[in-house]
């Protein structure tokens, strides 16, 4: 056999060559198995956490700058638009103290908003459609404008170009596709203040001569 | 161990791959823009550069030579240098995923840097040992480094300095990296 192969030019050829290939086709496939990289990068995960409004109350010009910059070990509480659920996600996420929303960067709104243009005031300036981030507000040079509902983030940085202030910020009505249950109350005071309601409890302490035991 | 030294002081210095003998200038003008980007492309090509030529010259004197197939060695070399390219790319993925972000399309265009291929043909032109041809690969990449090092500094410094609007950019870096070559003309007949 070797001697087939030492004496043919061609087939030696052909069998160093397919040889090598071989040996290093099997070293990449062990390495690739030995150094996978496993799961999501982290910026991606930050990323998918950020409210994704792109409204750059967070000083970075959008959600992936600011993953990055989290990544990278910036605070992590500079996100009004995510308040105080998107803080303690990110603090679970990084295994880290979640803290309180930095003031500076915004304040977190109660009921979520979009903006509403007062379309018989509207001079047609664009410089609306300049500030919005997400694109959600339709409307060219003196036209009037208006704002996709549902693509509006509700992120207010439309309302301070405009220089005839007809844009408001009006908390998106609940209808009946997007209604839902009150989440239950979970604070001290707001259990005390529901305590009236309270039929019947099973809590030690609350049911008379049977929490002896 | 002197011949080991004059290897050293030889690749690094004298015969610089990238100044003297104009190999690899791709990355060299490349990625010098930035001295953090610059130090991670060093250390990568580093370990490119002396894993290449020590595994070509185990390619070409263990499989090769016996065969009598020397005609193929700009080939295997090309492959060895391909797969030791992938396997670092792997490498630094896993271990260092920011200098993997900062390298880029650089990283796999180490494949492409002629200093490598050239390295391991002049291995064979040479008649090296395979440690001779380790230390070759090495010194050649640490020569690399200290050169794509000092020229990344110096364009960093060039980037704020007060260059005519002609010279601005790519062409002041010709102009350095010509200047830096003619410096290096110094070091020869050291060994």
């Amino acid at each position: 056999m070797y001697e087939i192969i030492a004496q043919n030019p061609l087939l030696a050829a052909l069998t160093a060559l397919v040889g090598l290939a071989l040996i290093f086709g099997a070293v990449l496939g062990y390495a690739a198995i030995k150094f996978k990289v496993k799961g999501d990068p982290i910026v991606e995960q930050i990323d998918s956490l950020l409210p994704q409004t792109q409204c750059g109350q967070c000083g970075y010009p959008g959600c992936r700058p600011y993953a990055e910059a989290i990544a990278n070990g910036d605070t992590i509480n500079k996100c009004p638009p995510g308040g105080q659920t998107t803080i303690n996600a990110i603090a679970d996420l990084l295994d880290v103290e979640a803290p309180t929303l930095d003031e500076e960067h915004g304040v977190e709104s109660d009921t979520k908003t979009v903006a509403y243009i007062r379309e018989d005031e509207c001079i047609g300036c664009t410089k609306c459609i300049q500030a919005c981030p997400v694109d959600a507000i339709l409307g060219a040079a003196k036209q009037m404008h208006t704002v996709i509902i549902s693509e509006c983030t509700g992120c207010d940085l439309c309302v301070e170009p405009c220089p005839v202030d007809c844009i408001d910020m009006l908390p998106v009505a609940k209808g009946l596709a997007d209604w839902t249950w009150d989440m239950p109350a979970s604070s001290e005071e707001q259990v005390k203040a529901l305590r009236a309601d309270i039929i019947a409890t099973d809590k030690p302490g609350q049911r008379d001569g049977v929490d002896a035991a | 161990m002197q011949e080991f030294a004059v290897i050293l002081v030889s690749t690094i210095l004298v015969n610089n791959f990238v100044l003297v003998q104009f190999l690899g200038l791709c990355p060299f003008m490349g990625v010098s823009s930035k001295l953090e980007t610059a130090i991670g492309m060093a250390g990568a090509t580093t370990f490119v550069l002396t894993l290449a030529a020590m595994s070509s010259y185990m390619v070409n004197s263990w499989i090769l030579i016996p065969l009598n197939l020397e005609y193929l060695k700009t080939i295997s070399f090309i492959l060895v240098i391909a797969v030791v390219v992938q396997f670092t790319k792997m490498f630094i993925e896993k271990s260092s995923p920011l200098l993997y972000r900062v390298l880029g399309v650089f990283l796999p265009l180490i494949t492409t840097n002629c200093a490598v291929l050239g390295v391991a043909l002049q291995n064979t032109a040479k008649a090296h040992t395979l440690l001779e041809s380790t230390l070759y690969g090495f010194g050649a990449a640490l020569g690399f480094s200290l050169v794509l090092t000092l020229f990344a500094a110096m364009r960093e410094r060039l980037a704020v300095a007060d260059v005519p609007a002609p010279f601005k950019g790519a062409a002041i870096g010709m102009i350095t990296a010509g200047l830096m070559s003619l410096a290096f003309m110094g070091f020869s007949g050291l060994v």
